[in-house]
Parts: C-alpha cells; sequence; structure tokens
C-alpha cells in the first residue's frame, strides 16, 4: 500500500477556536479509496477535524495535504456533510436544486446544467432513495430525507474524499440503511470516506480503518489494532462496556436520542 | 384605450414610466435576496442613509444620484468599521447610521429655501422630472447591477442558501457579500428619482416578498417578483396621474395591494 499516492495526509496539525485547542499534534494518512470512521467520545474533536479538514476552521500549525498538494489547491475534489445542516431550511430551492449544487463547481459558474450534469443529479438522487421527491421544496422533507438530499449532493459533485460527520446519528432506518449502501457504493468507485459515529460495532464492522480521538491521536488502523481494552480505556475511560458477545456501548449521559445497532 | 394612452402623450410621463418600470424590475429582483437573507432593515437603513448625500448634492447643484452614491458606500463602510471585531452588533450600528444620517439630511433641507417641496421629492420622488440623461442613468445603472447579479446567480444562491457549501467550495464569500451589500446601495441609489429614499425600501421588500409567497425556486421567484415590481410601476404611474396622488406612493400602494391578494389566496389555499 505505500507505493499509492495517499489521498489524504494529516501532519502535525492542531486546530481549535481562538485560544482554545480542541486537538492536539495529530498526523495520519488515510490511502487511497479507504473507509474510515472516526470515533471518540462527545467533545473529542471530530466535528472539529472535519471542519478543519474542509478549510472552516484555520489549523494552528502543521499542515492538510490531498494528493500532496496543500488544502484549497483542490476545489471540490472533497465533500461535507456536516452533523446538521445549517442551511435556511425556508429558502426556495428543491430537492432537485440542492443536489445540482453539487455540480456548480464542475460545471462553472456561467454555465447551463449539461446533460452530464443533469445524470449526475439523477443518479444521486436515485443512489440515495429520494428521486420522487426531487421536485419539493427541501423545507418540506423530514430530517431524514433532508440528509439523504445533502448525501446526494456531496455524491453529485464527485468528490475524491466524502466526509460525513454522524451520518447515523438521530436518523431514521431508511436514511441509516440509505447511507451504509453509499459506503459501499463509495467502495467500488475507489472514493475515500471519513465518517464520524458513535457506533463503535458499526465503526468496527462496517470501515477498514478506525481513527480513534480525544483531544488527540489515540490509535489509527485496523478495528482489531484499534479496538483494544488499552486504547478504548484511553478515549472513553469508565463510560465503555464490552458486553460478553463482544458488543461495545458507550454510556454517555443523556444520550442526545436512542440509537441503533444495525448487524447487516 | 385613450385612458391609457392619453398620459403617454406627455414626452415626461413616458420618460417617467419607463424609469418607474426599470425601477420596479431591478427593486424587485435585489429584493428577493433582500427578503431571502433578512437584509430589509439594511435595505431600509441604506435608503434613509443617502438622504444627507442627496441633501448635499442639491445644495451644491451637483448630480443626485452621486451624491447619494457617495453617501450609501460611506455608510456601508462605516457600517463594516462599527461592526468589525464585533464592537457593536450590525442591527445596532445600522439603526445609530440610519437615524444619525436621516437627521443629518433633514437638517440640511430644512436649510433649503423651497424645503417643503424639495423635500417631499426626494423622500417620495419625483418621477415626472426624470431628464433624458437621467433616464439614460437609471437604465445604464440598472443594466449593470442585472448583469451581474446574472453573472453572479450561483454564487449567490450558495452563500445565500449554505454558508457551508460556499466555504468547501472555496468561495470568496465575504467579497460577495460585501458586492452584494454595494449592489443594494446602487439600486437604492437608482430608486432615488422614482419613489423616493423612504418608499425604496417597500420596493425592495413588497414585491420579493408577493413573490416568495408564489412560488418555490428561486429564478421563478425573482421573475415573478420583477413582473409584480413592473406592473406596480406602471398602475401606480396611471394612479398617480388621475388621482393626482404623489406617484412613489401610488406604486408602493399598488405594490402592496398585490402582496395582500397573494396572502389571501395563500391562506385560501392552505384552508382548502
Amino acid at each position: 500500500m505505500s507505493h499509492t499516492p495517499h489521498r489524504l495526509e494529516v501532519q502535525n496539525i492542531s486546530i481549535g477556536y481562538g485560544n482554545k485547542v480542541v486537538l492536539h499534534d495529530l498526523s495520519f494518512q488515510i490511502p487511497h479509496g479507504a473507509r474510515v470512521a472516526v470515533v471518540g467520545p462527545n467533545g473529542a474533536g471530530k466535528s472539529t477535524l472535519f471542519k478543519a479538514l474542509v478549510g472552516l476552521l484555520p489549523v494552528q500549525g502543521g499542515q492538510i495535504l490531498i494528493h500532496g498538494a496543500s488544502l484549497g489547491a483542490h476545489k471540490d475534489c472533497v465533500a461535507y456533510v456536516p452533523q446538521r445542516e445549517e442551511v435556511d431550511w425556508r429558502f426556495p430551492v428543491t430537492v432537485n436544486d440542492v443536489v445540482m449544487m453539487g455540480r456548480f463547481m464542475q460545471m462553472g459558474w456561467l454555465k447551463r446544467a449539461s446533460a452530464h450534469d443533469k445524470d449526475a443529479v439523477q443518479k444521486s438522487l436515485q443512489q440515495m432513495g429520494i428521486a420522487d421527491l426531487a421536485t419539493q421544496s427541501i423545507g418540506q422533507l423530514s430530517g431524514g430525507q433532508q440528509q439523504r438530499a445533502f448525501l446526494a449532493r456531496a455524491i453529485a459533485q464527485e468528490p475524491h474524499i466524502l466526509l460525513m460527520d454522524e451520518p447515523f446519528t438521530g436518523v431514521d432506518i431508511t436514511t441509516q440503511e440509505a447511507t451504509l449502501r453509499l459506503l459501499d457504493h463509495l467502495q467500488e468507485k475507489q472514493v475515500t470516506a471519513v465518517v464520524s459515529t458513535h457506533d463503535l460495532n458499526l465503526a468496527g464492522t462496517r470501515f477498514d480503518l478506525v481513527l480513534l480521538l480525544n483531544h488527540r491521536l489515540i490509535a489509527f488502523g485496523t478495528p482489531q489494532e484499534v479496538f483494544t481494552k488499552e486504547n478504548l480505556a484511553q478515549a472513553f475511560g469508565n463510560s465503555l462496556l464490552v458486553m460478553e458477545n463482544g458488543m461495545m456501548l458507550v454510556d454517555e449521559c443523556c444520550p442526545p436520542e436512542e440509537k441503533f445497532t444495525i448487524d447487516d | 384605450m385613450s385612458f391609457l394612452l392619453e398620459p403617454l402623450t406627455y414626452e415626461f410621463m413616458q420618460r417617467g414610466l419607463l424609469a418607474s418600470v426599470i425601477v420596479g424590475v431591478l427593486c424587485a429582483v435585489m429584493g428577493t435576496y433582500v427578503v431571502l437573507r433578512g437584509m430589509a432593515f439594511l435595505g431600509d437603513a441604506m435608503a434613509h442613509a443617502i438622504l444627507p448625500g442627496v441633501a448635499i448634492a442639491y445644495i451644491l447643484k451637483g448630480d443626485l444620484l452621486i451624491g447619494a452614491g457617495v453617501a450609501a458606500v460611506a455608510v456601508a463602510l462605516t457600517i463594516g468599521l462599527f461592526t468589525k471585531d464585533g464592537a457593536v452588533k450590525e442591527d445596532t450600528a445600522i439603526g445609530i447610521l440610519f437615524a444619525a444620517a436621516l437627521s443629518l439630511g433633514v437638517a440640511l433641507i430644512s436649510t433649503m429655501q423651497t424645503y417643503a417641496v424639495d423635500l417631499s421629492h426626494i423622500l417620495f420622488g419625483n418621477v415626472l422630472g426624470v431628464s433624458v440623461s437621467d433616464l439614460w442613468l437609471i437604465g445604464g445603472l440598472s443594466f449593470a447591477i442585472l448583469l451581474t447579479v446574472a453573472v453572479l446567480y450561483k454564487p449567490f444562491l450558495v452563500i445565500s442558501f449554505d454558508p457551508v457549501l460556499a466555504a468547501t467550495l472555496r468561495l470568496p464569500a465575504e467579497l460577495l457579500r460585501n458586492l452584494m451589500l454595494v449592489l443594494l446601495a446602487l439600486t437604492v441609489v437608482v430608486s432615488l428619482q422614482t419613489v423616493g429614499v423612504s418608499l425604496a425600501a417597500a420596493m425592495l421588500v413588497t414585491p420579493a416578498a408577493t413573490a416568495y409567497l408564489l412560488t418555490r425556486r428561486l429564478l421563478p421567484m425573482m421573475f415573478v417578483s420583477a413582473a409584480i415590481g413592473a406592473l406596480s410601476s406602471v398602475i401606480g404611474l396611471y394612479l398617480s396621474y388621475y388621482f393626482n396622488v404623489v406617484s412613489g406612493s401610488a406604486i408602493v400602494l399598488t405594490a402592496t395591494f398585490f402582496f395582500l391578494l397573494a396572502f389571501g389566496w395563500k391562506r385560501l389555499q392552505k384552508a382548502s
């Protein structure tokens, strides 16, 4: 694997808000087409890492390289789906319009959508199972459908790296399943997927690599390498329960919503 | 028919009508962003803030549009200065400048001898006083503003709808936002002569708000808004001619009537 160019390389970055540093001295390399789960306790800096990777937060020292070039050299090869979209839900756009925005960089700011653009949008909508909602206003959709619309936009962008922040949290089963199918599809297309999740079992079964964070990098490697007692204790302290059947549960006081585990 | 054609036998009416329609369309299109981005207060403030510039230009017998333009840019920059690093909240800064500029403008105008007439022209517009050169200026500026809006349709859509996407696509969001403010200021300046400073804000908000009730996508919203703006201008001007009321008021009241119609229709639709 060492001879392939690294898609995403992070060298000694620290990230924070103002003087408060949330992530210290992070370094890792994500190879071509890997599916990476980012796990860690609440407030460990998972969302912060994602924001830095798309350039929403400046890094304090260190550098982020994509295909060996620094962040910003590529305009749209990174797509990002935040935990909760901070969009204006009352804005007059349809689902189709939203997904088409993913094509803007490739179609150019002045050109009209080509047949290829429309095709890419249609395929993305179908992939996420929302083709029948294409002409609906984005604000009329349910939360899960909205998330699928934004995932569809991310695919329509045809990115090399797709970042998803907690796509399995607080959404309906249909959306969870569509997202899991999307992960497999991305792997076939050799798209690198970096996904944060609270679900350690999902991270252990559906991902090639796991990045364990708690304000710093605790471990990075295959699920077997990362999910050791020592690593998990370092990341989660006493809040982790390992059941006899190997099922791992994180005891977070008052979780925001019930979580499901999908064993397929 | 003669009812419609009679006013047009006067050249000043022809020019007035043309100017009103151009401004109606321009305000309506810029207004979609004002409504969607919640800039109604800013538009109102901008309209009043140009008053001192207009008054000074009037006293010096200079071009009113240039005076207005200078004042608008000065106010926009001052708002930026006050709100830099969060020293003062933006709506507070706008409120302070809005009141100060309006007072300064009225103070300057009150020194004029023909005070009442001049003030009413500046505040409510004097569409029948549009000269040929005014018309060229209004047309040229409007064309430039609308062309910019058309060229930057996609970036403006992205920064208005989804700032996070704008950042990931590396759009110069700050620059685009400032450009939008400049376009807004210029729009207010252009509408000075037809509807006047106090009613320009209404023309920015009312047709666009009406279109928002009737459409579900941005581009149709812009076209419907433009149509309502143009129609309100034409109907308003005829009303002004036949009932001898101030043109700006007649235009804005017509636009408000359309808004009420759309609002009522929407209500009925929901009820059924």
